[in-house]
């Protein structure tokens, strides 16, 4: 990313390069967020909806998102299920293996906090963010593909926030503010 | 052929081994032979000549100074299946394996030994089938302590 970084930064020294570029960040951040394929990273009761969203009823080809097998063709992976000990290296295998630019969505309560498996346990890991960059969270036990729609249309509006130059990436903040005040 | 009762699978095992007659109870009309951990072995030997032929399953519960094992054994020539318990004390926690009996009982008897500790003397392949191989502790043991377990508070 230095060259694209360099790039941009010329574009804006450039006397009306700004247009030029806030144009690429358009079509770019339109084409990122329209073809958001999605890791389907299933461990639990959770993988069911999210099988379930890609099928006719929910239909989430309508928004671009193709679920993929091979975590190198795509760009979200939703990390739907219980992640124990013993899984998590695997799922950050999976996860260095996607090209950027990626996005995590946490979908459930076992990716949001370890859910019902948080107390009195040996062997879950609490949160998917332990060890991943989580940017969407879905609660619900489990949550209903229209929660997923929900949040991969959120997740749209997140890459539709970024640009090619490092200074002109915004941050984007949730409506629910994070325990200790933190805004993500 | 007909499915054996309880009380016919009593009087089967009484005829054919006296010795075991005593042991034998009925707890939730399931058959129970509650048998002291040094004759386990012969036992189940004993019942495997019976004609339990089929291990179902393999568990152990803490007691907090023993651990219980429990075997469910079912036979296809009799119809009938019962439970075999053991208890062994938890500072020699070791029992004989049963593998060379019923082939089933190795994995089941990995998963014991990796979860609750306890030893399964001749088994061909002792070690760890659910956690990691350099976990520490057994996890179903009263007493296991981790740093990463969060308690249950009081309120939920």
């Amino acid at each position: 990313m230095a060259g694209v970084d360099e790039f941009a930064r010329a574009l804006e020294d450039t006397p009306g390069g700004g247009v030029v570029l806030t144009s690429i960040d358009a079509i770019s951040n339109w084409a990122r967020g329209h073809s958001l394929w999605i890791m389907p990273m299933g461990t639990a009761c959770c993988a069911m909806e999210l099988i379930a969203a890609s099928f006719s009823r929910f239909d989430f080809d309508r928004h671009g998102s193709i679920p993929r097998p091979d975590p190198r063709h795509t760009d979200v992976m939703v990390v739907a299920g219980t992640i124990t000990k013993k899984m998590a290296p695997s799922v950050k295998l999976l996860w260095e293996q996607m090209p950027e630019p990626k996005w995590c969505v946490a979908m459930g309560n076992c990716a949001v906090s370890g859910g019902i498996f948080h107390h009195d346990t040996y062997s879950v890991i609490r949160g998917v963010d332990e060890f991943l960059p989580v940017d969407v969270y879905i609660a619900g036990c489990p949550p209903r593909p229209e929660s997923l729609q929900d949040g991969l249309l959120r997740l749209r509006e997140k890459v539709r926030s970024e640009s090619i130059s490092p200074s002109r990436r915004r941050t984007v903040e949730g409506l629910l503010p994070l325990p200790g005040g933190e805004k993500r | 052929m007909t499915r054996m009762t309880i009380d016919e699978l009593r009087e089967h095992l009484c005829a054919a081994y006296p010795d075991l007659c005593p042991l034998f109870s009925v707890e939730f009309g399931d058959g129970v032979l509650l048998v002291d951990s040094a004759r386990l072995r012969e036992a189940l030997e004993d019942l495997k000549e019976l004609g339990f032929d089929r291990l179902g399953m393999v568990t152990a519960v803490d007691f907090g100074d023993e651990f219980e094992l429990v075997y469910r054994l079912t036979s296809r020539s009799m119809r009938v299946g019962m439970f075999v318990k053991a208890r062994v004390p938890r500072s020699i926690a070791s029992v004989r394996s049963t593998v060379d009996l019923w082939p089933s009982a190795d994995w089941q008897e990995r998963e014991i030994f990796d979860l609750f500790g306890i030893v399964f003397e001749a088994h061909p392949d002792l070690r760890r089938i659910l956690l990691t191989d350099d976990w520490v502790g057994h996890p179903l043991r009263k007493d296991y302590i981790d740093d990463s377990i969060i308690r249950r508070p009081d309120y939920l």
